[in-house]
């Protein structure tokens, strides 16, 4: 029997792995009709236990456009975990109706524990501040679709460093590309965790941290912007007090290459100006359709159907 | 204060002063149906004061966690009468049920029949992150 693949962190996938999700996903924009009946009878379960906009229409329409169906939840209450429920019990219910689950929980690890429990394959669409490697597959499709390339980049990291899982999984991945250089551009408060710095340093990436993100812009080929979540917070006041740390705004691009791409992973609140939208380095709308397609790669390949 | 040798067994010298109840609750002692010995501050010209734990019998005991809780511990091995072994202790790669996860954000702060499980991610600084939310671990003071 073949043995089952989850997917928890980036690096549970090997770069040729992703290059060959990135193919696929590329070939699926090329030739959609070819896709549209793959995955009839196969069903997703998608299983959120924290509200999620994006990741999970995401997750759906990829499952739709692959003709298969998708059943779930979007929040812990209309589930049985309101009445106690562990996620391993939910987790092997939901292996009896399911041919692959996309989870979210606001608890770190939690995907971890499904996955001991899973019979069909787990994919990790975020826990809590943790990781969420879809989003970062969505964000190197992004880029390899926009810069053409992976690696011989300059990739600027702004906003929410500490409880930014998007902004983990992406160095996780990065660093494993030839000549990737990261700026670090948050307030003190939410500079990158000791855990992520080692990470670069272990792999002798070039990495540096500014509080000024005109004095980093000149030199970023991407700049990817964070929001300060509210929901990592404990305390109101820290979240009010950091929340505007840093405002993207149209005026500040002037400094930046022409050829930069500005990204997000949204939703935004404020740290990305309106009058930013029509830039043409603007990517994070760009990017959102990117997690579509990455997405219905990833499902084909977990579920060892490409 | 006499207690007899050990005919076939383990002894742990050189445990610090204090530490023997921890160990010997550690390594399951109070379920191990042999005869067990704590000796708790004896004079010892090494470290001033240490406690010593002898078990006399063939059994199993998890040996590597004890490189957690202190290196500088001796592990004599012993079988009829004669030193066998004396086991060079080091940090163990994993901990599982030995500490538990602080991190409010973790799984485990939610679920409490998990277990916790740690692995050693420096050995320079015995730094050990939760396998869930790779949180390191802090010891309370």
């Amino acid at each position: 029997m073949k043995e089952l693949r989850h997917l928890i962190n980036i690096t549970d996938l090997t770069v040729d792995e992703i290059n060959h999700l990135i193919e696929v996903a590329d070939d699926i924009i090329d030739n959609p009709e070819a896709y549209q009946d793959i995955c009839a009878h196969k069903k997703l379960a998608t299983l959120f236990f924290e509200p999620s906009t994006r990741t999970r229409l995401s997750f759906t329409a990829a499952m739709m456009e692959l003709g298969g169906n998708v059943l779930g939840f979007d929040q812990a209450a209309s589930s049985s975990t309101a009445k106690g429920e562990s996620v391993s019990d939910t987790i092997v219910m939901a292996s009896c109706y399911s041919d692959i689950i996309a989870m979210r929980h606001p608890k770190e690890g939690a995907p971890f524990v499904a996955a001991n429990h899973a019979e069909v394959p787990v994919i990790n669409a975020g826990d809590g501040g943790h990781f969420h490697p879809t989003q970062t597959l969505t964000d190197l499709m992004t880029i390899h679709r926009k810069k053409g390339k992976l690696g011989g980049l300059t990739i600027g990291l702004c906003g929410d460093l500490k409880f930014g899982r998007t902004v983990h999984s992406l160095i996780e991945a990065m660093v494993r590309y030839d000549d990737v250089k990261f700026v670090m551009i948050s307030p003190e408060e939410l500079d990158l965790p000791g855990y992520m710095k080692e990470t670069l340093d272990a792999e002798g990436v070039e990495w540096k941290e500014t509080r000024s993100l005109e004095e980093a812009m000149p030199e970023l080929d991407v700049l990817y912007m964070t929001r300060v979540q509210k929901e990592r917070f404990f305390n109101e006041e820290d979240y009010i007090r950091l929340k505007d740390s840093f405002i993207l705004r149209r005026k500040m691009l002037e400094d930046a290459k022409e050829d930069m791409i500005v990204m997000h992973p949204l939703p935004r609140v404020n740290e990305i100006s309106v009058d930013v939208d029509d830039d043409p380095r603007a990517t994070y709308f760009f990017q959102a359709l990117m997690g579509k397609y990455i997405r219905m790669a990833l499902i084909l390949f977990m579920l060892g159907m490409k | 204060m006499n207690i007899d040798g050990v005919n076939t067994g383990v002894v742990l010298d050189h445990i610090e002063a204090g530490k023997g109840w921890e160990i010997y609750n550690l390594l399951g002692l109070d379920k191990v149906d042999c005869t067990v010995a704590i000796i708790q501050r004896v004079n010892s010209t090494k470290y001033g004061k240490k406690d010593i734990i002898k078990v006399d019998g063939d059994v199993d005991l998890d040996l590597d966690i004890l490189g957690y809780f202190d290196t500088k511990m001796t592990v004599n091995i012993v079988k009829d009468h004669k030193l066998v072994e004396k086991v060079k202790l080091k940090l163990p790669q994993t901990l599982t049920g030995v500490i538990e996860c602080k991190n409010p954000r973790c799984i485990t702060s939610q679920e409490q029949e998990i277990v916790h499980k740690f692995r050693l991610s420096d050995p320079e600084n015995k730094k050990y992150r939760c396998i869930y939310c790779d949180v390191v671990y802090k010891e309370s003071k």
